[in-house]
């Protein structure tokens, strides 16, 4: 069956990893790379795996949407590009899954909602932060079994992990982290901690998740619940692991998890950008598969919105 | 005559040895008693800044919102600030302390990671707020680096910058090295600041380099109420620099009262340097991990210090309270299966 078409949009270390993974897919196939600097490093090294790429943003992507097929876009750029990215693209029937902070679609991590999100047609998704992805499908892992009336992470990435944008935004991360706490995890109130550590060699990005539950915690469908989600998010990140926990301490649940990237681009301890690019991967290989299941002529074109 | 501002840390580094459960009464009693010993500035919030209410580092009796609305309105003649640690605080809440109306803000990175201030640093210069930067840890940094990230604080609108030997780990000769290094490189009108722990009862001694290294702002807690073995002693600091010459405006008998009369009753339990905060200070380990240890060795049966050497063997910084109960844990089964 033939592979799905998409195009990355943004150049550096979160599309270049992206490229790596989508080079292993067997339903994606990675067309074009779309940056902004001629000079680009990671434009060159898109065009020695084959890629097209253009230099002048969007708009250099536009004209090939139609000719090369494109349906499913990747926005590693940042919030403010993607806001201009997305309206052209969304126009051409162009899916798009944005790692971006700007959360114009609905959130998404894809133990816990993507399904929800394949029948509603939504056009573009966002992969919510580094540190949601991690945590979340634990925090989902226990309010499906009863309700968490509090829930809380504490991320921690090594500082050569965390990139400028993460930097000067910490803020987007602790409000859209705690916001997707509630929204997808199914807590009533989100809190959200993130911690840069400078160690060298670099920590493993570490992810503690605290839970206080309604009423007593039900030990153990709350250790089956939180084993099989862990089984599920290890099917697209092999290296995210349990290492303490769960600890049921009154009603508190928490569980001490480490995430060790496939290190494709980055380096393996950045599993917090390798959970981003993972996840993405895997949302749009499940919109790919969806489509390979429609009449050939539909899947031609980019995907009907 | 060299004139210093010395920080009142009793109503927020105190909190974390009242594991964040100070009273609203106890807060406007201490408050008014440094006021009027003469104190010019003092620092409301929970222990680990605005926003720290959490299961990681423990929820307060009462919010930011109360225990400042609380303060504010009674202070005669001192100021107050509110600190605020980007990544758990966000500039939602530097908004509500300045709407409490804060004097100060004062935003904490640790040492390396200046650049993760600059929109909090920023929005609280725009306010108006006189703004503080504050490098935590600084002992995990080389004098060099630390010049590095205080220009980066002070490049975002920082009136002054801090050293914080949030360890206690200092000896004077590195603070002397720190202080002097940020007072050549930043400009003359960039104030320096230090906030000494005591586990190495080194508090005193540390302040009084720093000042001699051009430091003009010294935090400091009546009776040292703080984390670890707390911080630098108010009503000690005060007496040496009568000595030496230097001014506090602070009334030496008023502000040993506050430490005995109100603060001391106040303690749940001594702030002295015992086994574990010994080890705080010895192994440069963040100083309010201390009773998060301690509960930990009472419930895995791991020694408080051999989980702090653990945490400060991998690199732990300020905030990864949530690592103390996953090390004892690791521990606990190494020597489970030993």
């Amino acid at each position: 069956m033939s592979k799905v078409n998409v195009a990355i949009l943004g150049s550096g270390n979160i599309g270049t990893d992206l490229l790596y993974k989508l080079k292993r897919s067997e339903v994606l196939e990675p067309r074009w790379m779309v940056g902004v600097d001629p000079a680009s490093e990671g434009l060159a090294r898109a065009r020695a795996l084959g890629l097209e790429t253009t230099d002048r943003g969007v708009e250099g992507l536009l004209p090939a949407v139609e000719i090369d097929g494109i349906a499913i876009a990747f926005d590693a750029t940042s919030a403010y590009v993607h806001a201009q990215n997305a309206a052209p693209l969304t126009a051409r029937g162009v899916r798009i899954v944005d790692l971006t902070p700007a959360a114009l679609g609905p959130l998404v991590v894809p133990p816990v909602n993507l399904d929800e999100h394949l029948g509603t047609g939504a056009t573009n998704v966002n992969m919510v932060t580094c540190g949601g992805q991690a945590t979340i499908p634990i925090v989902y892992a226990v309010s499906r079994v009863q309700s968490v009336r509090f829930g809380e992470i504490v991320a921690t990435v090594a500082s050569k992990s965390a990139g400028p944008g993460t930097r000067r935004n910490i803020d987007e991360f602790t409000r859209t982290t705690a916001h997707a706490i509630e929204a997808l995890g199914g807590a009533r109130q989100g809190k959200a901690i993130i911690i840069i550590n400078p160690a060298e060699p670099p920590l493993i990005m570490r992810d503690t998740v605290h839970c206080l539950t309604d009423a007593p915690p039900d030990r153990d469908r709350i250790t089956r619940s939180i084993a099989a989600m862990i089984a599920e998010v290890q099917r697209y990140v092999p290296g995210y692991r349990l290492v303490n926990g769960p600890v049921f301490d009154g009603d508190r649940v928490s569980v001490y998890l480490e995430v060790e990237g496939l290190g494709d681009y980055l380096p393996k301890y950045a599993g917090n950008l390798d959970i981003m690019t993972a996840a993405a991967v895997r949302t749009a290989e499940t919109w790919a598969r969806q489509v390979q299941r429609l009449p050939a002529a539909a899947a031609g074109g980019g995907l009907s919105p | 005559m060299t004139k210093i501002l010395v920080h009142d840390m009793t109503l927020r580094d105190g909190m974390h040895p009242k594991r964040h459960q100070m009273t609203l009464d106890q807060m406007r009693t201490v408050a008014q008693g440094l006021d009027a010993a003469g104190v010019p500035l003092i620092e409301v919030t929970h222990g680990d800044g605005l926003g720290g209410s959490s299961v990681n580092y423990g929820f307060p009796a009462h919010p930011d919102e109360e225990y400042l609305g609380a303060v504010i309105p009674l202070m005669r003649r001192a100021k107050v600030s509110a600190l605020l640690l980007p990544g758990i605080g966000t500039v939602d809440h530097l908004r509500m302390a300045h709407d409490l109306g804060v004097h100060t803000i004062r935003v904490a990175t640790h040492c390396t990671e200046a650049d993760v201030a600059e929109q909090h640093i920023c929005l609280s210069r725009k306010l108006g707020l006189d703004t503080v930067g504050f490098l935590m840890m600084a002992h995990m940094a080389s004098p060099e680096r630390l010049v590095r990230e205080a220009r980066l604080m002070e490049s975002y609108g920082a009136h002054c910058v801090y050293v914080t030997d949030s360890a206690g780990h200092m000896l004077p000769a590195d603070v002397t090295a720190r202080i002097s290094a940020l007072r050549d490189a930043l400009q003359p009108d960039t104030e320096i600041g230090f906030h000494g722990h005591h586990n190495l009862a080194m508090g005193v001694a540390n302040s009084v380099a720093a000042v001699e290294a051009g430091a003009r702002r010294i935090d400091a807690a009546a009776a040292g109420l703080g984390a670890g073995a707390g911080n630098t002693p108010m009503e000690v600091l005060v007496a040496v620099c009568a000595r030496m010459g230097i001014e506090t405006g602070v009334d030496l008998f008023r502000i040993s009262d506050v430490a005995e009369d109100l603060v001391v009753p106040m303690m749940d339990h001594p702030i002295r340097i015992d086994r574990d905060s010994l080890i705080l200070g010895y192994a440069g380990v963040y100083s309010s991990f201390l009773l998060f240890a301690k509960r930990a060795e009472a419930k895995y049966g791991i020694p408080a210090r051999e989980i702090l050497l653990e945490l400060g063997r991998r690199g732990m910084v300020g905030g990864q309270e949530d690592m103390i109960e996953d090390a004892a844990l690791t521990l606990a089964r190494v020597r489970g299966a030993a």
